[in-house]
């Protein structure tokens, strides 16, 4: 059984404009490992929801997937069936929509809508792939799906989403998710609009559910210090690039891209030296404009003289991390 | 202030910059019939704010922290209760006098929101100074505003100055809004979530730059929040009032309350905000009952934490008062019950 659910193999998403394109994702290569959790953190314009969406050929319109591919191992009998994702039709793709890879968006009040109750859009998504047209066993199965997201059924189930509160809509957003047993969640955010404390729960009932069902599941978000809790894997994105790949442990203890390392140290913490941390200077790169050379190395303090010339390529190490950084496998800042 | 006479100005600096006294909000909710529902939305709040202090407001959404901090900023009238700015009654003069309000402003939270869109940055920093000092001239402005984008650290300002605020990013914005915040040299400043809309590696320069704004200028701040990582960057050594449901449930030094929370709901708060670090991980079950906020409608007399609350006796649910311990002033008659032990200890090496 191969390891990885999707693979992405070198893609390059681009959004033709009228004038230039814009490169929104570079280059990227990454197996999301199978029933794992794998964060992709990046801030605003990195082009994780654009990698991430490209998945289910959701990205936002004019995006396309310019070079490279998608490919989705699917598991049957044990034996592995390849198939290639991104070279699928529409018709091909709505099957597989939802069945196989469901999505949580980020703003769950307007991924709903305001004028059905939450039942009749669980039946619709049943009905609309056809699943079993009996009231009965649909409504059953709502019932135990929002009972598992440890919501009261009854209630929600004939409720509008104006009704309910932020929490419990993200949390009907992840029952929604699970309706059709899908091999992978792609999670965007699920948390941002939220607070703390229903932010923990959140996560707790993701992990649970990770772990119970056995679905792998993407996580975008801006927050490292949410991958640290919650994720296995996680892939750095900064410009449109994966710019450092590896296991959670490893990027936390290691932080071989600078830009990494930057990011961890401008994280407040309610723990630990608040002297220590100090943001990146700088501002994040426009991608209509980009810098010669490594994209970070106007703002990378340990930027020498190869950095500006030529862009790195990737560099692979023996434990399965990766990054784009010149010194990748020299840089160490291990902590014992 | 400078023309005090010396006398004046020490009797000025004993008392607190703004006193909060007893403050309630009640907000009716018209259903249509004659029986219009009341929403309690702070109850009896008592908070001194000193000259040239940081303290911050967190808590979960909808605890009342923005709808406290408009009351300070006289954007809201209190149902009751009396405010005291530099020792001088304000409540029920804002409309009146506004002008005497302008040493407390507002940082908003969506930077993109708070600017008016169709002018440019050098309109919307002109039209507060030009309202409130009307004999300045354009120069002594023009000037004023030289100052303030040097303060905030956008340089060569006329590259900022002509721009409309779509061409700005977040952060920008948001140093702007700060520009217009400090323009007319406040007291204080109310700034609701300012970093919330702000990427991370920016976040930490925007925070650095209020507290350079706090100790350059001696201003005071109020922070609001729901992030605590944030508030216990920039309140270092200021004071943090964690609210739940209209209340402070706790109010204390910042460190002192994340390390060592007293209230269990301030309890349950710390044990939910996330460490950047894997060796933190930890997917125990929060000390609380349930996780959904209770209701503001039908309060009574009570603890409005007893629900979720893992300690409340039957007590709790008659009355509540605060008690003082040693670090902080916590909101529960209950304290002997719960747990004192630091939620981290700090990291073995």
């Amino acid at each position: 059984m191969n390891e990885n659910i999707i693979e992405f193999r070198n893609v390059s998403i681009d959004y033709p404009l009228r004038k230039y394109t814009i490169r929104a994702v570079t280059d990227v290569t990454l197996g999301i490992k199978r029933g794992k959790i794998t964060a992709l953190v990046g801030e605003s314009g990195s082009g994780k929801t654009t990698l991430s969406s490209s998945i289910i050929q959701c990205i936002s319109e004019p995006g396309k997937i310019a070079s490279g591919d998608i490919v989705f191992f699917d598991n049957v009998d044990g034996e592995d069936k390849k198939i290639v994702v991104s070279k699928f039709k529409e018709k091909e793709m709505k099957p597989f929509r939802w069945k196989r890879v469901s999505m949580v968006f980020q703003a769950a009040q307007s991924a709903l809508n305001p004028v059905m109750t939450v039942e009749q859009q669980f039946v619709e998504t049943l009905l609309a792939h056809g699943e079993d047209k009996d009231k009965q066993k649909q409504r059953a199965r709502c019932k135990e799906l929002l009972e598992y997201v440890k919501l009261d059924a009854e209630r929600v189930l004939s409720s509008y989403p104006h009704e309910l509160s932020g929490g419990m809509k993200q949390r009907v957003m992840i029952a929604f998710s699970l309706l059709l047993n899908p091999d992978l969640i792609i999670l965007d955010e699920p948390t941002t609009a939220l607070d703390v404390i229903t932010q923990s729960y959140i996560f707790n009932l993701l992990k649970q559910i990770n772990r119970e069902k056995n679905i792998s599941m993407i996580l975008m978000t801006h927050d490292i210090s949410v991958v640290a809790k919650f994720a296995d894997y996680v892939g750095v994105m900064y410009g449109g690039r994966l710019v450092e790949y590896g296991k959670v442990n490893d990027i936390f203890r290691k932080r071989r891209h600078p830009y990494t390392e930057g990011l961890i140290n401008a994280t407040p913490s309610i723990i630990g030296d608040i002297d220590k941390l100090k943001p990146i200077e700088g501002s994040p790169p426009d991608l209509m404009n980009l810098p010669k050379g490594c994209i970070f190395s106007p703002r990378c303090p340990y930027a020498q003289e190869v950095c500006v010339g030529e862009e790195p390529s990737e560099i692979c190490l023996e434990d399965g991390s990766k990054g784009r950084c010149y010194f990748f496998k020299e840089r160490d800042n291990g902590r014992k | 202030m400078a023309e005090n006479k010396p006398t004046q100005t020490e009797v000025v600096s004993e008392q607190p910059l703004m006193r909060l006294e007893n403050i309630n909000m009640v907000f009716k909710k018209s259903n249509g019939l004659l029986t219009d529902k009341h929403i309690h939305v702070l109850k009896n709040i008592n908070l001194d704010i000193k000259q040239g202090e940081i303290i911050a407001l967190v808590g979960e959404s909808g605890c009342g922290k923005t709808t406290l901090g408009r009351i300070i900023t006289g954007l809201l009238q209190p149902t009751s209760g009396n405010i005291y700015l530099d020792g001088t009654k304000v409540t029920g003069t804002f409309k009146k006098k506004i002008t005497s309000y302008n040493q407390v402003q507002f940082i908003q939270q969506d930077s993109y929101a708070a600017l008016n869109p169709v002018r440019t940055i050098y309109d919307s920093l002109y039209a507060p100074i030009k309202t409130h000092n009307r004999k300045w001239s354009r120069a002594q402005i023009d000037e004023k505003i030289e100052e303030l984008m040097s303060l905030i650290g956008l340089q060569p300002s006329s590259q900022f100055l002509t721009k409309y605020p779509h061409q700005l990013s977040g952060g920008q914005r948001q140093r702007i809004l700060m520009a217009r915040a400090i323009s007319l040299d406040p007291k204080l400043i109310v700034a609701d979530e300012p970093v919330s809309m702000i990427d991370v590696s920016l976040r930490l320069s925007l925070l650095n730059l209020m507290k350079k704004l706090n100790e350059q200028l001696n201003m005071s701040f109020v922070y609001i929040s729901h992030d605590l990582s944030t508030t216990r960057y920039i309140a270092q050594n200021g004071r943090v009032a964690v609210m739940y449901l209209g209340e402070i449930a706790e109010l204390g030094n910042i460190g002192d309350v994340v390390h060592q929370p007293r209230h269990p709901y301030t309890r349950a708060l710390i044990q939910a905000v996330p460490i950047p670090d894997p060796d933190f991980a930890s997917y125990d079950e929060l000390p609380l009952k349930s996780m959904n906020l209770g209701s503001l409608e039908n309060r009574t007399d009570g603890c409005c934490f007893y629900d979720r609350c893992l300690y409340s006796t039957d007590e709790c649910k008659i009355s509540v008062e605060y008690q003082d311990t040693p670090t902080a002033r916590v909101l529960c008659r209950n304290l002997g019950c719960v747990p004192n032990q630091p939620i981290y200890k700090q990291k073995q090496k």
